[in-house]
């Protein structure tokens, strides 16, 4: 398992986040961190980037079965970071983890220690429903409550007690999802009637209007025809400018357009089936250099 | 080639024969199928038809008085459904206004909240519950119940809302309009709780997860999601129990009493219309009874008609999926 040099970002993508990602003196990389590579285009700014995931050995049991190996490695506040892998590897298990979805299943068990912002997320005083409130989740089929796309949008927040201005909590929703110009004027209509990419769009604005900080997105768009799909990976390029965003796909070349990370897991045939993280690095370097030659194997669709 | 075509022949006609097989099954069964929702339509016709002729003697002398006169003397010829017609409406109104919010927390229990263990044991529990004949359920208000109401629930009753005239003096018998609905309520409510748990079983994971990652507690998943979508049928299953308590009449004769005239506290014994009807049909004690019967008969099928398509109404109206889309 590799640790990529992930205190910092650089080229490119470190020109465009340094706009808007508040700088932390006190995370600028230790001397300890690997040395940056040499820039590719001239030498960009080096950006100190806060830590929102911390995960440290986390390994996930349902029952007997370990579904996930111990894995390590840290996502990194409004960039989008990549879950890859073949289907069956964990990536569901993993991001669902994140949020303690997976609290409900019989015989889930979780071993090591997933911090959020320093805090352990399965902490004894912990209360789940607030993790899940600050870590919204979007869900591979759409699944829009039976409402009316303003019900949608509104129940959450009115069950937070989030009641002022609730029609413009709707609206910036809706338009941060890139759906308010599409249902504008059939707010009261039921959400049912909307298209699947529209559906989807839904409940991603379902889950910004609670203001979380994070998004975990289990491949949003695996349901979804081509222009569907083009636009939600639209969307999840300007919601990193507001959100952390960790999305699960299956599709390498999703993966490629919207992630500045990327987390490749694989079965590990040695170890039961086992889920397992093989390569954590920066887009980039998964596919142009990617340092395991199964992260090379399966990018370039060579995986058996 | 030629070969080839030769003996994909057969096999095309044996495919053919298969296929008209399958049609002649087809019709078969359809016809099975439009001759039972036939006959349906034809036995509901007919007890109607037969209600209306059977009452008519009794409508052309009574006329609508008939539902506001509360005497009852069948041998003076004194013919009223007013008593009968309030019991049951009270009888129905204490058995739904109590099953209806239990049946449905039993239901939200055994679907969402209960561990493994307890499902597989309580939720075939409740099942048996409905399967109790009713006359059993009756016989148990007669010797156990009735008493106990009496003796605790009554006294219990008007201690704390006495100033009602609902909850009058606690009587010694504790045959009464309370009894009868209480016990209507243990029939009622295992028909409600098993019927909604199975909607609510039915209401997808991916509904309930959505709403879990949105920050909800369970009980805002339960309001917000799972009863909502499921509201229509959860009226229904309300509207089935409503049929069991209108119609009871067994269990409601043994523990009712005997009573006459419209009072005002439920500790009274009382009468209701499908009692009164099973009570007396075997022995008219004058030429209008049995067409005053048929007159109360018509009044509960009416009752039972309208309850129902009102509650397909509310129903319809609830049901976001049809309301909405
Ligand atoms: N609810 C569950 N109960 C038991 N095993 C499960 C459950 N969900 C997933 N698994 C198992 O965990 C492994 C990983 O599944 P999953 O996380 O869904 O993979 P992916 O999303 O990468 O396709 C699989 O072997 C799967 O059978
Ligand atoms: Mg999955």
């Amino acid at each position: 398992m590799t640790e990529p040099d992930d205190q910092i970002d650089r080229g490119p993508a470190g020109e465009r986040v340094l706009g808007r990602v508040r700088i932390q003196t006190e995370s600028l990389p230790s001397p300890a961190a690997p040395a940056p590579l040499p820039a590719r285009n001239g030498g960009a700014p080096l950006i100190a980037r806060d830590v929102v995931f911390d995960i440290r050995d986390m390994a996930v049991y349902y029952g007997d079965n370990q579904a996930l190996g111990w894995t390590t490695f840290k996502i990194y506040r409004h960039l989008v970071t990549a879950v890859i892998g073949p289907s069956g590897c964990g990536k569901s298990t993993f991001i669902r983890s994140l949020n303690r979805m997976n609290d409900a299943i019989r015989g889930f068990r979780i071993e090591g220690q997933v911090l959020y912002h320093g805090h352990d997320v399965y902490g004894a005083e912990v209360n789940r429903v607030e993790v899940r409130r600050r870590i919204g989740m979007v869900f591979q089929k759409p699944n829009p409550f039976p409402k009316s796309i303003y019900d949608n949008i509104a129940w959450a927040p009115r069950n937070l007690g989030m009641r002022e201005d609730l029609d413009a909590r709707v609206e910036r929703a809706l338009t941060q999802a890139a759906l308010w110009d599409e249902v504008e004027d059939r707010l009261r209509d039921s959400a049912l009637s909307l298209s699947g990419g529209q559906q989807q769009r839904l409940c991603i604005a379902r889950a910004i209007a609670v203001e979380p900080d994070v998004l975990l997105l289990d491949e949003p768009a695996s349901a979804l025809d081509p222009v569907a799909t083009a636009s939600i990976e639209d969307l999840m390029r300007t919601l990193k400018n507001r959100y952390t965003i960790v999305i699960v796909t299956h599709n390498m070349q999703q993966a490629a357009r919207v992630a500045d990370q990327v987390a490749f897991f694989t079965l590990d045939p040695g170890a039961d089936r086992v889920g397992t993280l093989v390569e954590h690095a920066d887009t980039q370097t998964i596919f142009r250099n990617p340092k395991d030659s199964r992260t090379r194997d399966y990018v370039t669709g060579r995986f058996g | 080639m030629s070969a080839l075509r030769l003996r994909l022949r057969p096999r095309a006609a044996i495919g053919a024969e298969a296929a008209r097989a399958g049609r002649t099954g087809d019709r078969i069964l359809f016809a099975l199928c439009a001759g039972a929702g036939l006959l349906a339509v034809f036995v509901l016709g007919e007890v109607v038809y037969q209600v209306i002729s059977g009452a008519r003697p009794a409508i052309s002398k009574f006329g609508l008085g008939f539902l506001v006169h509360s005497r009852w003397a069948p041998n003076f010829s004194a013919f009223g459904a007013a008593q009968a017609l309030v019991g049951t409406v009270i009888t129905s109104i204490i058995a739904l206004s109590i099953a209806t919010p239990l049946g449905i927390a039993i239901a939200v229990y055994l679907a969402m909240m209960a561990p493994p263990a307890v499902r597989t044991v309580v939720g075939p529990l409740v099942e048996m519950l409905a399967a109790i004949p009713s006359v059993i359920v009756g016989f148990w208000g007669l010797i156990v119940f009735s008493p106990f109401v009496a003796n605790h629930i009554e006294p219990a009753l008007h201690n704390v809302l006495g100033f009602m005239p609902l909850f009058g003096a606690a009587q010694t018998t504790g045959f009464s309009l309370l009894t009868a609905g209480l016990v209507l309520t243990i029939m009622v409510l295992p028909i409600i709780a098993a019927l909604s748990r199975d909607l609510f079983l039915t209401v997808p994971v991916e509904l309930t997860e959505g709403a879990a990652a949105l920050g909800a507690t369970r009980w805002e998943i339960i309001r917000g999601v799972v009863l909502p979508t499921t509201a229509s049928g959860v009226a229904a299953a309300t509207v089935l129990g409503l049929g069991r308590a209108l119609g009871e009449a067994i269990a409601v004769l043994q523990v009712v009493g005997d009573g006459t005239g419209i009072h005002s506290s439920l500790f009274q014994p009382g009468e209701t219309l499908a009692a009164r009807i099973a009570n007396e049909f075997t022995s008219p004690e004058s030429k209008l009874h049995i067409p005053s019967l048929f007159y109360l008969a018509l009044i509960l099928l009416v009752i039972g008609l309208v309850t129902s398509v009102l509650a397909r109404m509310i129903a319809t109206r609830f049901d976001v999926h049809r309301s909405l889309a």
